[in-house]
């Protein structure tokens, strides 16, 4: 394995030497794939964490005042640091990592052909600060006072001022580590923009990159085009927080409304920054297991390019009722509906692409159908909150909280799912089980309805978000609401127990599985052309050479319904395109 | 829809409700057509042995228009949403009708105060009425709120007016309401503010002319001791709530 990848001597080959040991190997490797890895488990371990949470306070709401098994009674304080932990972990050290760097370091180099990122010490450093930026919001909750508990928008004052929010030195924690994972990730996308422009192999043009790769490469250039006001915001957050300036003090002349814009012109493209790598995944496998070539390559290409551009203009649509000029809502009312149209043309290109096709129903393919399924619940709920009429009854209640957990689940949970069956024999070189698999599949799709579909309900009865107590309030706290409250909460402790068959499956596969050839789906992509698992350097001497596009599936004329990117033209007379 | 979960007691809360509704109809239409058409195509095209796929690139004029065309449709639909949202928007948020009677709400860490213009009907007069959490008003009035934050943002929330508004510090803040029900229901605290969040339950309560005109009676103070409120003496207010 080393020697294959010392020959292909690329310069950081030179860190490694011949005889690798644990630590260069798995530790401080520069390896791609390695460092894949380490934001693949680091994210998984952070999503246990973030699950425990939302386990923790849904038996709290269901059982008001009793004791949660393996956590205990849960105060007022300790509910808002959970539901805020939750958040933020959910989204910035769940998400982030796995769906962007994870899969974007672990597919970008093969899926374009190339040994490596070009700047492997650049990305090694990513994944260690993205590490610190994890041990620092760990380490948050068990400092004096506890983690911060002021929602995972830190509006301030409350999260400026300790005497509002009351935990001294949480809050100032979680802030560093939010600004510390956001470099890492600037530092990841960096080069992931650089790598795919620049290493592409032999003869892939543009339009002949799968569009997972494309998706991370436009998430990258939305982050970091949008993250730069919400860094400069955090550094005013943490000065008003431990050196009394006043950037959002309004008795220092601050404005804090001034926060929530800077966060929200960065928080609402960071919805597609994760939407669109799990879109790109969905489409990936769609192709593969429909056998039928992407319909409309460029059309989704632009779509999601237009959605980019325009999810710059929707941030305000979280501020409606925030005290912002009413006449704004005006504008970022009609650009958030506007929205709604790239996104429902992605969706209906997916659709299109099953037409015609010869759909296997494996465990990969059923989590990228459900997301389409789950996530178009997700987006029609999002008109709802998107007229500014309706969403001055809606706004910070429950039919929020589904909505975009509707969102959130299908990219984050579903998406990453997909990906791994797909990917893992790729990854590990072994195929995942399949009976387990598809238990695993039923068993979170039923219940993840069964957690959010009465959530809808109840927001739609006016039940506010973040509310600690219900039973402080009589028009919520009623048999029947509180029977909808019970019923959300079982579901979701059967969808954690469901994925107990997933992590045994994991387990057991990397070492048991079924053994996976090169190529096991019949796709097309480069990454299948590489041995499975891929050595350093992944494709040993010779480089593929691309002749045509990503999704060749089932072409007339052809024996085999796929033809791999690399496969030479037989003849003179069939043309690449 | 929404009506059957929570009674419509303002003004404006139809209005609401029919723009939900209006929604819901439209989107339904929309989401279960894609549904339906989604679950067809799984099911309609699922492998067969010795059937092979299509070759479709949808690159194809004929092809981009079937995708296309259902996107008009759905444009045209939004700029419908849109225009009844930006009429009752207006209705609620930016139009200022006249008013008769007017109610400051202050929003602090955690309850709310608040304080009725009393019987002369201005504010900040002798006669003001201060309650905490509890929120007294005449039916079929129209109302001027203003509304305060005295620490950390919170909002301002009455679900069965449809209402909300979040508070800020340092501002104040104005809007309107005009209660047409008789009842007593939830306020809620709608923006994150801290341990108590949860734990700043009010109530309001819509009198009929004649029992609110006894309620003023009752309640109008006779000593000075209130006007420290008048003056919004901040200290006080939080003094009085802690004691509240």
């Amino acid at each position: 394995m080393a020697d294959t990848a010392t020959a292909t001597a690329v310069d950081h080959h030179d860190d490694h030497g011949h005889s690798e040991s644990f630590w260069s190997k798995y530790i401080f490797s520069t390896d791609h794939k390695i460092i894949g890895f380490q934001y693949l488990f680091t994210g998984m371990a952070m999503g246990l964490i973030g699950g425990f949470f939302s386990y923790v306070f849904r038996m709290h709401l269901a059982f008001p005042g009793s004791e949660v098994p393996f956590f205990g009674i849960v105060s007022p304080a300790a509910y808002n640091s959970l539901v805020t932990n939750h958040g933020t972990i959910m989204i910035f050290w769940v998400a982030m990592p796995v769906l962007i760097a994870a899969l974007g370091n672990f597919l970008i180099p093969l899926m374009i052909g190339c040994d490596d990122m070009v700047f492997p010490r650049i990305n090694r450093l990513s994944y260690q600060i993205f590490l610190i930026s994890a041990i620092v919001l760990i380490a948050s909750f068990f400092v004096p006072q506890g983690g911060f508990g002021g929602a995972w928008t830190a509006y301030p004052p409350l999260s400026s001022e300790a005497e509002y929010n009351g935990t001294p030195f949480g809050a100032p924690m979680w802030l560093i580590a939010v600004t510390l994972e956001i470099v890492a990730f600037l530092l990841g996308g960096i080069n992931f923009i650089t790598t795919v422009m620049n290493a592409r192999a032999k003869g892939m043009k543009l339009y002949d990159i799968p569009m997972v790769v494309w998706m991370i490469v436009i998430a990258s250039i939305l982050f970091m085009a949008s993250v730069g006001p919400l860094v400069a915001g955090a550094v005013m957050l943490l000065f008003d927080q431990t050196l009394g300036t006043g950037f959002f003090d309004p008795a220092a002349g601050g404005d804090p409304v001034l926060w929530q814009h800077l966060f929200w012109f960065f928080g609402h493209p960071e919805v597609y920054v994760v939407l669109l790598p799990a879109m790109g995944v969905v489409i990936e496998i769609i192709c593969t297991f429909a056998r039928k070539k992407l319909f409309g390559y460029k059309m989704i290409l632009y779509s999601s390019v237009g959605l980019g551009i325009l999810s710059f203009f929707v941030w305000a649509h979280h501020q409606f009722i925030s005290g912002v000029d009413p006449r704004a809502t005006y504008l970022f009312t009609t650009t958030t509906l506007l929205i709604s149209i790239p996104v429902a043309l992605m969706l209906f290109a997916m659709i299109g692409t099953l037409w015609g096709g010869s759909i296997r129903f494996t465990t990969a393919m059923l989590f990228a159908l459900s997301f389409i399924a789950e996530f178009l619940i997700g987006g029609v709920t999002g008109i709802w909150l998107g007229s500014s009429g309706t969403d001055i009854y809606l706004h910070d209640t429950y039919f929020v909280l589904a909505h975009f957990h509707y969102t959130f689940v299908p990219i984050a949970i579903i998406g990453t799912f997909s990906a791994l069956y797909y990917w893992f024999p790729k990854m590990f070189g072994r195929k995942l089980n399949e009976f387990w698999g598809k238990i695993h599949f039923w068993g979170t799709i039923i219940p993840f309805n069964g957690i959010f579909l009465p959530l809808f309900i109840l927001g739609a009865a006016g039940q506010h978000r973040r509310i600690a107590g219900y039973t402080a309030y009589p028009d919520l706290y009623t048999e029947n609401f509180q029977d909808l409250r019970v019923f959300a909460t079982g579901s979701l402790i059967v969808l954690i127990l469901f994925q107990i068959p997933f992590f045994v499956n994991f387990i057991v596969s990397l070492k048991r599985g079924q053994k996976a050839g090169p190529n096991p789906w019949n796709a097309n992509t480069l990454e299948w052309v590489a041995p499975s698992p891929p050595p350093h350097g992944n494709f040993g001497d010779d480089l593929p050479q691309v002749y045509r596009g990503p999704y060749e599936f089932s072409v007339e004329g052809r024996e085999e319904d796929y033809w791999p990117q690399n496969e030479p033209d037989p003849g003179p007379s069939e043309t690449s395109k | 829809m929404l009506e059957y979960f929570l009674p419509r007691a303002s003004s404006f809360a139809g209005s609401i409700d029919h723009l939900f509704d209006l929604i819901t109809y439209l989107v339904m239409f929309w989401f279960l057509l894609t549904m339906a058409f989604f679950f067809y195509v799984v099911f309609r095209f699922r492998a067969k042995a010795g059937q092979k796929a299509q070759y479709v690139t949808g690159e194809k004029h004929k092809e981009k228009m079937a995708v296309e065309i259902p996107h008009y449709l759905i444009l045209v639909c939004d700029l419908v949403i849109l225009i009844y949202t930006f009429k009752v928007w207006h209705e609620v948020k930016i139009d200022m009708p006249e008013f008769d009677e007017e109610v400051r709400v202050i929003s602090q860490q955690w309850a709310w105060t608040f304080e009725h213009a009393g019987a002369d009907g201005i504010l900040d007069t002798d006669d003001d009425i201060v309650t905490i959490n509890e929120l007294v008003l005449k039916k079929d009035t129209q109302y001027k709120y203003e509304l305060q934050a005295l620490d950390v943002m919170h909002s301002f929330s009455i679900p069965v007016f449809r209402l909300k508004q979040d508070s800020i510090p340092g501002r104040n803040i104005y809007g309107h309401f005009k209660p047409i029900l008789e009842g007593e229901w939830d306020i809620q605290c709608a923006e994150m503010c801290g341990y108590g969040h949860g734990f700043m339950p009010a109530r309001v309560k819509i009198l009929p002319a004649d029992e609110y005109d006894a309620w003023i009676a009752a309640n109008t103070p006779a000593d000075a001791a209130n006007t420290a409120y008048a003056n919004n003496d901040e200290s006080e207010l939080k003094e009085a709530s802690n004691n509240g």
